[in-house]
């Protein structure tokens, strides 16, 4: 890190390129943030809509509007996308604008690769989606696909999906290259590690699971097209190997994966509580010893996902302790960013409003997955709706609410205008009801026995249901209102000036709003 | 403190072009493969075309990095970034590669063992209760009724046979080209080209011999020993794990190859500036020692 930097073509300033190649062949690390961000919205509305199928159909017991199969492929796809389509690309896009803007770099380390890596997820999302209508339809066997569902009983078009899912990884480990290589080699003179702001260090943390845990993921899916097309038996005990061993590396991959989620979430959230609160984040290093330990702990937890496939006793003992020492450096994050609000003078716009909502429903999430890491309870928790609203809580109000956070706090840098505040409020408002409408009650069905993954349910689970699906259509409709809210800013509204929060500190406040097209094109002077 | 530039292109046609093309080809393969038993099935041909325009792609690609290379646009900072770029790319690598090893680990750890009846999970041994736990498994728990059974594995055959054992020829020749290709980069860092590109060349040879005598190895276990992917857990582990190293050894040889074109035919490199060749080096130094533990784990133990 001794070297200044410097942009290299004295016709650098100029803005963008023109038209639509602007956006195919852009190396630029805002354009490719913004296509990002863009794309995950998308997929965040058709995955939100085949949400939309799954509680209608679950409105009333009975079957009642799709055919059991169908509920099986948009279940599916439901989590394919949200998991891959929506969250994940959507923390990338942040990383894309903030990371270069927050360590005083000109853009990312790797321009060319970095448009790549965008450009493989709408190729592979189209073949995933266009899988609706082959022969035999969509994948149906849920997002963990296990084994034998996504091999022996696998619809033809399962081969579409595991090429897929290696262009997905191949995108994100090139883009997670591309964040760690920016945070490692490009941070402008003074930017030590540990002044680093928090949403870096938690990419720079996420970056490092996504390269260690993407090309298990990978493996994965290469052994299923072997024991589907090829002959092997992996996950075929006829043959010696063993579908548990299918569960095995696909949670190997699959917990760092939901920390890969809320990585990024933790970061943001830190930023936005400090801002609001006008005081200094309370406990930064042991935030970043909280995200550090965070992530080597959810290498040594996967098997908690498993507890029920039947393994030896040390196995469970082992990953259920494992998984509640998590706990620990989970409630540091919360307990810091409640003693930063603590005494501070709080103001309650918008981003402020879904962080602390953030903080308040994501430590249920929490607590109802410390339930969920006792064994003797899981067995009787398990795959029930009591893990959906589990999972929802973390992922939702959760992952989901830090974005949208992000987009509200950034978007006046963004964009150099302000968004509509009391329209915001109202977004947050509607949203915060409706998820806990929608997946609050999941907990009591749940614990009283409703199965997932199923079109039907018995008959004592009507009421419950009925509200969890209002719940979820109020939901789904106040995102109409975000998209109009990010559309109605993009075009104009109040400018912005640089600091746009009385509170905000960090490089990306100190350039103009909307930031340059080339923000730093000297390093700036970091104290 | 040094003043330097950093070098962002303005566009790249490159990659969209790359991702477009890998869409074909993810296409063409799925396609191919799900009509392998219908041989009027012309999926091959979109899978074919995908990749030539694919590899078309990323010659370009890499021809303009290294034109821009050579015109001085990268500064050593923009070189530090291909060091750590490669440098994770390789760890993904290890990563892909764990995945493979973890099965191997579990199936000869756990899940064999629970089928002939022993441990915790012993248990499973009611599914086919003739079935005795070995290692390598050659008969398959159902006795064969969904798989070929082997006539052998390709473990280490005794000392008396070990003359005729490839898996040790191998071992001794890429154990070798990662010394060559050492020699070369200590050649190349005295600025002496001519050594440099007579080691990279044996090196490149030692990868092509490699590769010849895993062929020969793959033709003995389907032909003579009748050892396939459809062998139950041995074979699939077994092929899974040489065949995906193998797969490797001929990207690392072929990054080597390349390396040695232009060194010999354009003169590229001297003793500051070789990054490519570096890369190319520590990848076959990678792809060397996964072979190290393949011999160890799959080969030996
Ligand atoms: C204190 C932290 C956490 C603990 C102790 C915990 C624990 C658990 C446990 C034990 C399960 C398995 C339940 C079962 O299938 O019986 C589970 C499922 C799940 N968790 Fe968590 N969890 C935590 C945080 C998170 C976070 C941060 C996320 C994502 C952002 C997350 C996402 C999920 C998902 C997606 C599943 C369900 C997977 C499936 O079976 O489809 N969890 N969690
Ligand atoms: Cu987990």
């Amino acid at each position: 890190m001794s070297s200044v930097i410097e942009s290299h073509h004295d016709d650098h300033h100029h803005g963008p390129a023109k038209g639509l190649m602007r956006w195919l062949l852009t190396t630029n690390h805002k354009d490719i943030g913004t296509l990002y961000l863009w794309f995950s919205f998308a997929m965040f509305l058709i995955g939100g809509a085949m949400a939309m199928v799954i509680r209608a159909e679950l409105f009333q017991p009975g079957m009642q509007i799709v055919e059991p199969e169908f509920y099986n492929q948009m279940l599916t796809l439901h989590g394919l996308i949200m998991v891959f389509g929506a969250v994940m690309p959507a923390f990338v896009g942040l990383a894309n604008w903030l990371v270069p803007m927050m360590v005083g770099a000109p853009d990312m380390a790797l321009p060319r690769l970095n448009n790549l890596s965008f450009w493989l997820l709408p190729f592979a999302f189209g073949i995933l989606l266009s899988s609706l209508f082959m022969e035999g339809g969509a994948p149906n066997f849920g997002w963990t696909f296990y084994a034998p569902l996504s091999t022996t009983y696998a619809p033809p078009s399962v081969t579409f999906f595991i090429f897929s899912v290696h262009i997905m990884g191949a995108s994100s480990i090139m883009g997670s290259i591309n964040v760690i290589v920016t945070i490692m080699n490009m941070r402008a003179p003074g930017m030590d590690l540990m002044k680093m702001p928090l949403f870096v260090w938690s990419w720079l943390i996420t970056a490092y699971l996504l390269i260690a845990v993407m090309p298990v993921l990978a493996g994965a899916v290469t052994m299923m097209l072997m024991d589907i097309h090829f002959g092997t038996s992996f996950f075929n005990a006829a043959g010696g190997g063993d579908p548990v061993l299918f569960q095995h590396i696909f949670w190997f991959f699959g917990h760092p994966e939901v920390y890969i989620m809320i990585l990024p979430a933790f970061g943001i959230v830190s930023h936005i509580i400090e801002t609001f609160s006008r005081k200094q984040l309370f406990g930064y290093s042991s935030m970043v010893w909280a995200m550090l330990s965070i992530a080597i702990l959810s290498f040594v937890v996967w098997a908690h996902h498993m507890f029920t496939v039947g393994m030896p006793l040390a196995a469970e003992l082992f990953f259920m302790w494992a998984t509640m020492l998590i706990a620990v450096p989970t409630g540091v994050k919360v307990f810091n960013w409640v003693a930063t609000m603590f005494k501070g003078s709080i103001t309650y716009e918008t981003p402020m409003l879904f962080a602390i909502s953030f903080v308040v429903l994501f430590t249920i999430g929490g607590f109802s997955g410390l339930m969920l890491s006792i064994v003797p309870a899981d067995f009787q928790y398990h795959d029930t709706y009591f893990v959906v609203a589990h999972f929802h809580y973390v992922l939702v109000p959760g992952s989901i609410f830090s974005i949208m956070a992000a987009v509200y706090y950034w978007i006046p840098k963004w964009t150099g205008n302000m968004y509509d505040e009391r329209m915001g409020r109202l977004h947050f408002w509607l949203s915060f009801v409706g998820v806990n409408v929608t997946f609050f009650p999941q907990h009591w069905i749940g614990l009283a026995g409703m199965p997932r993954r199923y079109p039907d349910y018995a008959l004592q689970f009507a009421d419950w249901n009925m509200v969890s699906t209002a719940g979820a259509f109020l939901f789904g409709a106040s995102q109409i209102l975000f998209l109009f809210i990010v559309l109605k800013t993009v075009m104009g509204g109040k400018k912005a000036t640089p600091q746009v929060w009385e509170g905000a500190r960090g490089l990306e406040w100190s350039v103009e709003s909307p930031a340059p097209y080339h923000t730093f094109s000297t390093p700036p002077k970091v104290n | 403190m040094e003043y330097q530039k950093y070098y962002v292109p303005e566009s790249s046609k490159f990659p969209i072009f790359a991702a477009f093309s890998l869409f074909i080809v993810i296409i063409g393969a799925s396609s191919t493969i799900n009509s392998l038993d219908n041989p009027e099935s012309n999926a091959s041909l979109i899978l074919y075309t995908g990749l030539a325009c694919f590899l078309a792609t990323l010659f370009f690609w890499f021809r303009q990095v290294v034109k821009e290379n050579n015109a001085g646009l990268e500064s050593a900072q923009l070189s530090q970034s291909f060091v750590y770029g490669m440098a994770w790319f390789i760890f993904s690598e290890v990563m892909f590669f764990a995945a493979f090893f973890g099965a191997l680990f579990y199936v000869r750890s756990f899940a064999v063992p629970w089928l002939g009846g022993e441990g915790e999970k012993g248990l499973a041994n009611m599914l086919w209760q003739d079935f005795e736990a070995t290692w390598p498994l050659i008969n398959t728990p159902d006795g064969g009724k969904a798989f070929v059974i082997a006539a052998k594995s390709m473990s280490f055959p005794g000392w008396e046979n070990i003359s005729h054992w490839l898996p040790l020829y191998n071992t001794i020749v890429l154990l070798s080209s990662s010394v060559t290709v050492h020699f070369a980069h200590l050649g190349l860092k005295k600025g002496n080209k001519k050594t440099f590109n007579i080691w990279l060349g044996i090196t490149v040879l030692l990868a092509l011999i490699f590769v010849g005598l895993q062929a020969a190895e793959y033709y003995e276990a389907y032909e003579h020993f009748g050892l396939t992917l459809n062998s139950g857990i041995y074979g699939s582990t077994f092929f899974m794990l040489t065949g995906f190293h193998g797969f490797h050894v001929m990207l690392g040889g072929l990054m080597l190859a390349v390396m040695l074109i232009r060194s010999v035919f354009y003169g590229h490199f001297n003793e500051h500036k070789h990054f490519g060749f570096e890369a190319a080096s520590w990848y076959w130094h990678f792809v060397d020692v996964v072979w190290v533990m393949l011999f160890l784990f799959v080969y030996i133990l």
